[in-house]
C-alpha cells in the first residue's frame, strides 16, 4: 500500500474542519440572526390547509402578524403547538406554514390539537421555506402590517421566549 | 442550608481542577516512561488514573449536592432545577443540560480509565502505560474546555434567584434519567478502542494480541450505545406524545453514527484477532468511532447541527470545540498517516470467505454512517457553499437506509456461517438454501395469516429478518450437529454473536410491522363518548385534574375495549409546568409483546370536549426488544474466556 493513501483521511478531515471554521467564523460576524430581516416578505402563492383558496403576499399585510413554521413531522412543533394555542385565544394574530408536510395530516392535527392560526398556507415542497432561509422547523417570523419581516425565532416558541419577542410584536405597525 | 453546604460547590470547582492535574500527570509520567524504557514511571500512569478518577466523582457529588440542597447561588443550578421539583429529577438535572453533561462525561471517562487500569493487569506495561497516557490527554482537553467555557460551579452570587427556572419538562421522566448517561459510558467507552488503536501505532505493535485487547473494550462501549440509543427511541416514543420512535434528527443521528462505526470496528477487529488482517482499516475505525462520539457530543450540545445560532451565542464555546476537535482526530490522522503499516498482510482469503463477507459488512455500515453524516451535516455545508439553507427529512435517511440494511441482512445470514480464509459455494447452498426459501414462504404466510394482505415492504421486511434467523439457526444446527448438549460448548463469542444477529432480526419485524400496520385517528370526543379503532373500542369516562408536584395536568379517562373485553384503563395527561408555564402531553400506553394501545390528549375544545389522538402500534416492543438481544449478545461475547487469559510478554 502506498503511504500517501493513509494521508487521505486526514486530508477529508482538514477540508471538513475548514468548512466547520469558516461557517463559525461567518456566523460571528452576522449579529441579526437572519438576513430577511428589515426585508419584505418572500413572493408566494399558496394554497390554504384547511380549505384550499389560494392566497398571495398581499392577504399577509394589513396588522402585524406571527408567522410559523410547522410540520406534522417535528416533535417540537408539538411541543409549542399549546403555546400557540395560548397566543392565539389572547388575540394574536398568528398564520401558519405547514412546511414540507401532508395536507391532510396537517387537517388531522389541527382537529386534534387545536388550530391557532387565522389560517395555514401548505408548502408541501418547502419552496416558501427556502426563500424564508427556513433552518428547520418550528421557525417564527414577526411581520408587521405592511409585510416587513422584523424579527425571527428558531426553535419553539414559549413564555420565556415570548416575553423577549412580545414588546417587539407589540410595537410594530 | 448550613454554612458547610454554601461552600460544597468550590470543593466540586477545586475537586475538578485538581483532578485536571492528575490528568496532566497521567499523560507526561508514562510517557516520559515509555520513551526513557522506565518501568517505574510507566508505572504511575494507574495510580494517576484512579487519582484523576476520585477527583472527579467528588466534583460530579458536588454538583449533585448543589442540586439536592437547591442551591441556586450555583448558576447551573438555578437554570436548570427548582425547590419543587422531585428529588430524583434534581438528580438527573445534573446532566440536564451542557455544563452537567460535560463533566457527567469526563467523569465517565475517568472511571473507563480506571477500570482499564484494574482489569490490564494481563498487558505489557508499556502498552498499559500508553493507553491511559491517551486516554488522560482525551481528559486534559474536556476538563479544560468544561473549567474555561463551561463551568457548571460558577456562581449568581452576590444577587442569587429565590427560585430555580425549573428543569425542562421534557426532561422530566425516568427515560431521561437513564438514557443519556448510558449513551454516554457508550460515547466515552469508545475512547478505550481509541486508545488502544493509537497505542498499538505508536508502538508499531498492531497485532492480533492487540485486537484481542482492545475487542472486549469495544464490545463493552457497544453494549452501552445500543442500549443507550433504545433507551432514546423509548423515550422520544412516550414522551413526545406523538407515537414516533425515530424521527432522523440530528441528535438521534450523531449516536447512530458511532453505533453503526462501532459495529463495522467489533466485525473488523475479529478479522485482525483470528486471522491478523485488515489491521490499518481497523485502526481508520477505531479512530471514526471515537472521532463520530466527539461529534455527537460536542456538535449535538453546542447546537451547530440544529441551528448555527447556538454556536453563535457563545462563539468562545465553539472555537475550543473546533479545537478539541482538531487536536483529537487530526493528530490521530496524523499519526496514523505515519505509522499504520504499509505492507500487505500476509493472510490470504478467497472470494467466498468470511474475511470477504465482514469487509463487506464494513463497508455497508461504513456507508450507511457517511450517509447519516452526510444528512445531518448537508444542510451546513449546504448554506456554507452559499445555496441557500435546506433541511433533509426522513425521506431521504428511509431511501437510503432500506436498500443497505436489506443488502447488510441478506449477507449477515451467509457470512455467520462462511468459514475463514475459503469455503465452498456447494457446502453454503446446500446449507442455507432451505433457510432462504423456508424465510420467504414464511413471510407470505405471516402477511396473509396476520393481515389479510400481501404488502411488498412488510414482504421484504419479514423475508430477510426470517432469513437471517433461519441461517443462523441453520449454522448452529451444523456447528452443533444436531445436539442441543453441544450448543454451550460453541464459546461465549459465537452464542452472543447468534443472540445479537437474531436481535437484529427481531428489531428489523418490529420496525416492519410498526412502519407499515400503524393504525392511528385524531378525534373530537366528549366525556361519555366513545370511538373505534381497529378492532379497538376506545370509551372516554371521565376528565379531571391532577395535581402533580410541580405541575398541574388535566387527565381524561379512557376504557379500552376489544369485542367487548376489557383491555385496559388508560389515564393520557396534559402538564403544565408551573415554573415555566411550558405544557406537556403525557401519552398513555397500554403495552403488550405484539402491540401498543396509545392515547394522547390533544387541545380542549369547547364544551369539556377533547382533540384526542388514538393509536394501534403492532409489534412496537420489538424494536428495542431486538437492541435488548443485540445488548446481551455482546455481553456474552465479552465473557468469552480467551479474554481472561493472560498474555506472555
Amino acid at each position: 500500500m502506498n503511504r500517501i493513501l493513509l494521508f487521505v483521511p486526514l486530508v477529508i478531515f482538514l477540508l471538513m474542519g475548514l468548512v466547520f471554521w469558516i461557517g463559525l467564523g461567518k456566523e460571528d460576524k452576522t449579529s441579526l440572526p437572519s438576513p430577511l430581516i428589515g426585508k419584505a416578505f418572500p413572493e408566494f402563492q399558496l394554497g390554504v390547509v384547511e380549505d384550499g383558496r389560494t392566497l398571495t403576499t398581499e392577504d399577509l399585510k394589513g396588522a402585524p402578524v406571527l408567522v410559523n413554521v410547522w410540520a406534522t413531522w417535528c416533535p417540537t412543533c408539538k411541543a409549542e403547538h399549546a403555546f400557540l394555542n395560548e397566543l392565539a385565544a389572547g388575540g394574536i394574530r398568528i398564520i401558519g406554514i405547514n412546511y414540507k408536510d401532508d395536507v391532510a395530516k396537517a387537517q388531522d392535527w389541527l382537529a386534534a390539537f387545536g388550530n391557532p392560526y387565522v389560517y395555514n398556507l401548505s408548502d408541501p415542497d418547502g419552496k416558501l421555506g427556502l426563500e424564508l432561509g427556513v433552518y428547520g422547523a418550528p421557525e417564527t417570523f414577526l411581520v408587521d402590517s405592511q409585510g416587513i419581516i422584523r424579527d425571527k425565532h428558531i426553535g419553539d416558541l414559549n413564555p420565556q421566549v415570548w416575553a423577549r419577542l412580545k414588546p417587539r410584536f407589540e410595537g410594530m405597525k | 442550608m448550613g454554612d458547610i453546604a454554601l461552600f460544597l460547590p468550590e470543593i466540586g470547582q477545586t475537586a475538578l481542577i485538581l483532578a485536571f492535574i492528575m490528568a496532566v500527570f497521567q499523560v507526561v509520567v508514562p510517557l516520559v516512561g515509555v520513551g526513557a524504557g522506565r518501568l517505574w514511571l510507566m508505572g504511575y500512569a494507574r495510580p494517576f488514573a484512579v487519582g484523576q478518577a476520585l477527583f472527579l466523582v467528588i466534583s460530579l457529588v458536588m454538583l449533585t449536592l448543589a442540586f439536592l440542597q437547591d442551591d441556586f447561588t450555583v448558576a447551573y443550578v438555578a437554570a436548570n432545577s427548582n425547590s419543587l421539583l422531585p428529588v430524583p429529577y434534581k438528580i438527573s438535572a445534573v446532566w440536564g443540560a451542557h455544563e452537567g453533561s460535560l463533566l457527567l462525561w469526563v467523569t465517565m471517562l475517568g472511571l473507563w480509565s480506571v477500570a482499564v487500569a484494574l482489569l490490564s493487569r494481563s498487558l505489557p506495561l508499556d502498552m498499559v502505560a500508553r493507553v491511559l497516557a491517551i486516554m488522560g490527554m482525551v481528559s486534559v482537553g474536556f476538563i479544560l474546555f468544561t473549567l474555561e467555557t463551561s463551568n457548571p460551579f460558577a456562581r449568581t452570587l452576590p444577587t442569587p434567584p429565590v427560585d430555580g427556572a425549573d428543569l425542562n419538562p421534557l426532561l422530566q421522566d425516568f427515560g431521561l434519567i437513564v438514557h443519556p448517561p448510558t449513551l454516554y459510558m457508550g460515547y466515552v467507552g469508545l475512547s478505550v478502542a481509541f486508545a488502544f488503536a493509537l497505542a498499538a501505532l505508536m508502538s508499531g505493535r498492531l497485532d492480533a494480541a492487540w485486537a484481542r485487547w482492545s475487542r472486549p473494550w469495544t464490545t463493552a462501549a457497544w453494549i452501552f450505545l445500543t442500549v443507550g440509543i433504545a433507551l432514546g427511541s423509548w423515550w422520544a416514543y412516550y414522551e413526545l406524545g406523538w407515537g414516533g420512535w425515530w424521527f432522523w434528527d440530528p441528535v438521534e443521528n450523531a449516536s447512530l453514527m458511532p453505533w453503526l462505526v462501532a459495529t463495522a470496528l467489533l466485525h473488523s477487529l475479529a478479522v485482525t484477532e483470528k486471522r491478523g488482517m485488515f489491521k490499518s482499516w481497523t485502526v481508520l475505525l477505531a479512530i471514526f468511532a471515537f472521532s463520530l462520539s466527539l461529534l455527537g457530543t460536542f456538535l449535538v450540545r453546542s447546537g451547530v447541527l440544529t441551528s448555527v445560532h447556538a454556536f453563535a451565542s457563545d462563539p468562545e464555546r465553539g472555537v475550543f470545540i473546533l479545537a478539541l476537535l482538531g487536536i483529537c482526530v487530526g493528530g490521530s490522522l496524523l499519526l496514523y498517516a505515519f505509522k499504520a503499516p504499509t505492507v500487505a498482510s500476509v493472510g490470504r482469503y478467497e472470494l467466498l470467505s468470511r474475511e470477504m463477507f465482514l469487509l463487506l459488512n464494513n463497508l455497508l455500515l461504513v456507508v450507511m454512517a457517511l450517509a447519516v453524516l452526510t444528512g445531518t451535516l448537508y444542510p451546513l455545508v449546504y448554506d456554507f457553499m452559499g445555496l441557500g439553507k435546506l433541511s433533509v427529512g426522513a425521506a431521504w435517511f428511509n431511501t437510503m437506509f432500506v436498500p443497505l440494511t436489506v443488502a447488510l441482512v441478506a449477507l449477515m445470514g451467509v457470512g455467520a456461517a462462511t468459514r475463514w480464509k475459503s469455503d465452498s459455494a456447494s457446502r453454503l447452498v446446500k446449507l442455507l438454501a432451505i433457510a432462504a426459501v423456508a424465510a420467504v414462504v414464511f413471510a407470505v404466510v405471516a402477511t396473509l395469516v396476520g393481515h389479510g394482505d400481501l404488502n411488498g415492504k412488510v414482504l421484504l421486511g419479514l423475508s430477510i429478518a426470517f432469513w437471517l434467523i433461519l441461517a443462523t439457526l441453520a449454522d448452529i444446527w451444523k456447528k452443533s450437529r444436531g445436539e442441543l448438549s453441544r450448543i454451550p460448548k460453541l464459546g461465549m463469542s459465537y452464542l452472543g454473536m447468534v443472540l445479537a444477529h437474531v436481535g437484529v432480526a427481531v428489531s428489523i419485524i418490529g420496525v416492519t410491522l410498526v412502519a407499515n400496520y400503524s393504525i392511528d385517528k385524531s378525534v373530537r370526543m366528549s366525556p361519555g363518548e366513545t370511538a373505534t379503532l381497529g378492532p379497538y373500542t376506545f370509551e372516554f369516562t371521565q376528565a379531571g385534574t391532577i395535581e402533580g408536584p410541580n405541575y398541574v395536568s388535566q387527565a381524561t379517562r379512557f376504557n379500552v375495549t376489544r369485542d367487548g373485553e376489557f383491555v385496559a384503563l388508560l389515564t393520557p395527561e396534559k402538564r403544565r409546568y408551573n415554573a415555566r408555564g411550558s405544557i406537556m402531553t403525557e401519552a398513555a400506553i397500554d403495552v403488550s409483546l405484539f402491540r401498543d394501545v396509545y392515547v394522547s390528549m390533544g387541545e380542549s375544545l369547547d364544551d369539556g370536549a377533547w382533540g384526542m389522538r388514538l393509536q394501534v402500534k403492532p409489534f412496537m416492543r420489538w424494536v428495542w426488544l431486538g437492541a435488548i438481544f443485540m445488548a446481551l449478545g455482546g455481553l456474552l461475547a465479552t465473557l468469552d474466556k480467551r479474554y481472561r487469559r493472560r498474555s506472555k510478554n
